[in-house]
């Protein structure tokens, strides 16, 4: 296995420019995800990859060879790329046993033994070797275009969204095994999808692409925790944004004055609060229950919506200067304060500062 | 799949993040583009452009296709305008010009009143047994037309000149102007003639000024498609004794095989097509007639036709009567007399040699049509479009333009190719491209354009990838147009006399041969093996999605 790397990728779409100079490296073996809003680019990016458009610029290299660039091209067929898409694309016309066996060598294709042992690393049994597509589930369709896939063993394995198109239950449950036959195989794998959790939850790396560019590429954990803009912040999950004043290793904010032991240096500054980081206590109507040793910002709660496992709450916090801000929180759904009651806002673990004016700081 | 970069959403202002889980704010990077304008000219395929094979094989089909009306032309020029002129300018063609002027009018006018009355009937009244009618008004166009004439003759032996012609041909054409506008009321919306009516018109007036209106397009194209075939028509009206520009064509060519004086000819028949085309073209406008708004299109219940009951069923039964009933009659009644008069060994090999050509004219043309076809659907360029637009062109001209040309082409530049069976495969493909064009072009399209990328990357090349994936899915779509051009070559009549080499017989060249010696005895029996041939095409007309092409 070969690591895979793109370098200052540019591409464009009938004339009008999709990718401006991507550069990304997916190590042997590891999966990376490509996460974005529709319409950035991450499909063009993947049909780069997988040979069905040429780049302006750029090289794409799977180990020391070029199968992309300036005086390089090596047709799609050539690759040995493995490609699954949206709607899966299996032939109408085929069972699902020659799909399995379409891109196997002729004398191949009639071994039973080799469709039905692919099938099951998919998690299908035997028996689905005789229907035809129309007569499988969306989700059964992406494993047999998984299984596809596979069979050629190929050295990277690209998936475009396999799972946007299939309910939630059924999503979760696909991804499950999709993700089981690919670490069986030991797959390298560049996974293209509009879902943060499906990107945080698949990938070894995750890959956040707006306008054509990556603006932040690392681990998942890493990426949530500390992203580099607040776009990449709010394209990993909800977000808030409050204005702050760095100085003396604390931030100070609308939240009072929180501790940052990673961040140096002073001047304005943005601080970044997950709503899961929000932990509400009851305040009482006049906001003096609870204990005012804990410290903690005082807020009214304007509007909560409920999940079942949880809650999202929105507060108005309460603001010597009259001006209101706005948070979201995240609650155990068993206890959701009800709308209008006052409640203490505290900060759970350190908050992210993701932009000073004047001066970087360095989570 | 993305195509579009993303839209220009400005950086959200609210201090707090967007309260729905999974809409990730969109941006626009300050910075202009610092990459990308390198190296931008790469050599070799993108995914936007066709391959080249595919366009050249286009451009020589539609080169093909446009030779017909190069050759008539230069060959009518050929000693100058003047002389070309003197040759249009004599009393003979004024005959020829009115005669064809007054046969297009009248039966455009009759096939249009019989074709909207029929179409009305059936789809929006209480007429009983529509389902029954809806096929019998499709019926006729399973009589080719001079099999039409022959009948009437044979029953009515007076029946000639412009009465005749028009008589004859309103009844072989009316369904052309029946089938769409029949299809346009069956899914148009019967909301816009209601708000008429709530709006104070009559039920008439209603008609009139919406009804009328909305059915302009569907119409217009139906009258087109009668003008053309009576453009084109030379079996009918010949034997009916009614010359128009296209017997006089044939009639000089016989008489004098001097192909010059019938090019100059050709050529006033040519610009009078271009003449109908524009003019349909016109009337067409820029109007909409789509519906406005959203919603369903509604259906409310058919009209009641309450005491006209007897008269509606009296028309429909008449016209059914006299445009299937006739020719049925009298097809069955000389064939009751013929079994001693044709030795069977005749029939067989002149069928046999029908259906060869049938078939040879129908996969060459089918296949030719697949280059510009997939150009239009998965490559919409000019390019793509001229190339299929000037197959259109060709194709709307009358056969015997068409032959006359291929005539001259091969008596001057391919002595041995003149009346060969390959110039005549030629010349069939050359009239009824369009038909195989429709049907290849929707079944190209039918096809995700994504399982060619699956194919590729499982390893197969460009062809490859076409014989295993793209080949067996668009066939059955093709078929609908392999069989339009099927049945239009085994009944074609004017080319074939024409063109086909001495000695081969089709059926519609033997039913001619006989019946011009009038002995309908041995003509009845080629007639009704081409009723026979033919009739599957009501059925496909019927249930077939053989749309008008789209502009």
């Amino acid at each position: 296995m070969k690591t895979l790397q793109l370098s200052g990728i540019t591409a464009s779409h009938s004339g009008t420019p999709v990718l401006h100079g991507i550069d990304l490296t997916v190590p042997s073996g590891t999966t990376t995800a490509v996460l974005g809003p529709s319409g950035c680019g991450k499909t063009t990016l993947l049909r780069v990859v997988a040979g069905f458009l040429r780049p302006d610029a750029g090289q794409v290299r799977l180990g020391d060879e070029v199968v992309a660039g300036p005086d390089a091209w090596v047709a799609p067929e050539r690759r040995g790329f493995g490609y699954v898409a949206q709607e899966g694309n299996l032939f109408p016309h085929l069972d699902v046993a020659a799909n399995v066996a379409y891109g196997l060598p002729r004398r191949e294709r009639r071994a039973r033994a080799r469709v039905a042992e692919l099938l099951e690393l998919v998690g299908l049994s035997g028996e689905f070797a005789a229907r035809r597509p129309d007569q499988l589930s969306g989700g059964q369709q992406q494993r047999v275009a998984l299984a596809r896939a596979l069979a050629r063993r190929p050295r990277i394995v690209l998936l475009d969204e396999p799972f946007s198109a299939l309910d939630p239950e059924l999503r979760v449950a696909t991804r499950d095994a999709v993700a089981a036959a690919l670490a069986h195989e030991q797959a390298t794998v560049v996974l293209v999808t509009h879902d943060q959790a499906e990107a945080l939850s698949f990938a070894d790396q995750v890959a956040i692409m707006h306008d054509g560019r990556f603006s932040q590429v690392g681990a998942p954990a890493e990426v949530y925790r500390a992203p580099s803009d607040r776009r990449s912040a709010v394209s990993l999950g909800e977000a808030c944004f409050l204005a702050g004043q760095l100085g003396d290793g604390a931030v100070t904010c609308a939240l009072g004055t929180l501790p940052v032991a990673s961040a140096h240096g002073t001047g304005p500054c943005e601080v970044l609060i997950r709503p899961e980081q929000l932990r509400l206590d009851d305040a009482g109507t006049d906001g003096t229950v609870g204990a005012p040793g804990a410290g903690g910002a005082l807020a009214e709660v304007t509007r909560c919506a409920f999940y079942g496992h949880d809650a999202l709450v929105e507060l108005r916090l309460d603001d010597a200067s009259g001006a209101s801000t706005l948070l979201s929180a995240r609650t155990f759904g068993g206890r959701t304060p009800s709308v209008g009651s006052r409640v203490r806002v505290r900060v759970e673990g350190e908050p992210h500062l993701i932009r000073v004016d004047g001066g970087l700081v360095d989570a | 799949m993305t195509t579009a970069p993303a839209g220009p959403t400005g950086p959200t202002t609210p201090v707090a993040g967007p309260p729905a889980p999974k809409s990730p704010t969109r941006g626009r990077r300050g910075l202009g583009a610092s990459s990308g304008s390198g190296a931008s000219s790469v050599p070799g395929g993108s995914s936007a452009r066709a391959p080249l094979p595919l366009r050249s094989a286009a451009l020589v089909v539609a080169l093909l296709c446009a030779l017909p009306l190069v050759i008539v032309v230069v060959k009518a020029f050929e000693s100058g305008a003047g002389d070309a002129f003197a040759l249009v300018w004599r009393p003979r063609v004024g005959e020829l010009l009115g005669n064809t002027v007054a046969l297009v009018a009248l039966t455009g006018v009759a096939s249009t009143v019989l074709g909207v009355a029929a179409a009305w009937l059936v789809e929006r009244t209480s007429l009983p047994g529509r389902s029954f009618w809806r096929i019998a008004f499709v019926a006729p166009l399973a009589v080719p037309a001079f099999v039409n004439s022959f009948a009437w003759s044979a029953l009515v032996p007076g029946l000639e000149g412009l009465n005749g012609a028009v008589i004859v041909t309103t009844l072989s054409y009316f369904p052309f102007v029946f089938l769409p506008v029949a299809a346009l009321l069956r899914s148009g919306d019967r909301g816009l003639e209601e708000a008429a009516r709530a709006l104070g018109l009559g039920p008439w007036r209603t008609f009139l000024r919406v009804g009328l209106a909305q059915m302009r397009p569907a119409l217009l194209g139906g009258v087109l498609l009668v003008a053309l075939h009576l453009l084109a028509e030379y079996g009918a009206l010949e034997m009916l004794r009614f010359p128009t520009f296209t017997t006089a064509i044939l009639d000089q060519f016989e008489v004098a095989f001097d192909s010059r004086s019938g090019s100059v000819l050709a050529v006033v028949l040519i610009a009078l097509a271009v003449t109908v085309l524009t003019v349909e073209l016109l009337a067409r406008g820029r109007t909409r007639h789509a519906r406005v708004g959203s919603g369903t299109a509604r259906r409310a219940a058919p009209a009641s036709l309450g005491r006209w009951m007897p008269l509606a069923l009296g028309f429909a039964g008449g016209l059914t009567l006299l445009a299937v009933g006739v020719p049925a009659w009298s097809l069955g009644r000389w064939l009751l007399r013929s079994d001693e008069a044709l030795e069977p060994a005749n029939l067989g090999p002149t069928l046999w040699s029908t259906l060869a050509l049938a078939l040879a004219a129908a996969l060459v043309t089918t296949v030719a049509t697949v280059p510009a076809a997939w150009l239009i659907a998965r490559h919409r360029t000019w390019f793509a479009v001229a190339v299929e637009r000037v197959t259109y062109l060709a194709a709307s001209l009358p056969g015997v333009v068409v032959a006359l040309a291929l005539i001259t082409l091969t008596i001057g530049f391919a002595r041995p190719l003149y009346q060969t069976t390959t110039v005549l495969v030629l010349a069939y493909v050359v009239l009824f491209i369009p038909r195989a064009m429709v049907a290849t072009r929707a079944a190209i399209a039918a096809v995700p354009p994504e399982l060619g990328d699956a194919a590729r990357a499982l390893g197969d090349n460009p062809v490859r990838a076409f014989l295993r994936v793209q080949l067996p899915l668009m066939l059955r779509g093709t078929m609908a147009g392999f069989a339009l051009v099927f049945i239009a070559v085994s009944t074609e009549l004017t080319a074939t006399l024409l063109l086909a080499p001495t000695g081969t017989q089709t059926l519609a060249t033997a039913f001619w041969d006989a019946s011009a010696s009038l002995d309908y005895a041995a003509a009845a029996p080629y007639a009704a093996a081409l009723v026979l041939l033919s009739a599957p095409l009501t059925y496909l007309l019927l249930h077939g999605k053989n749309e008008e092409p789209q502009t």
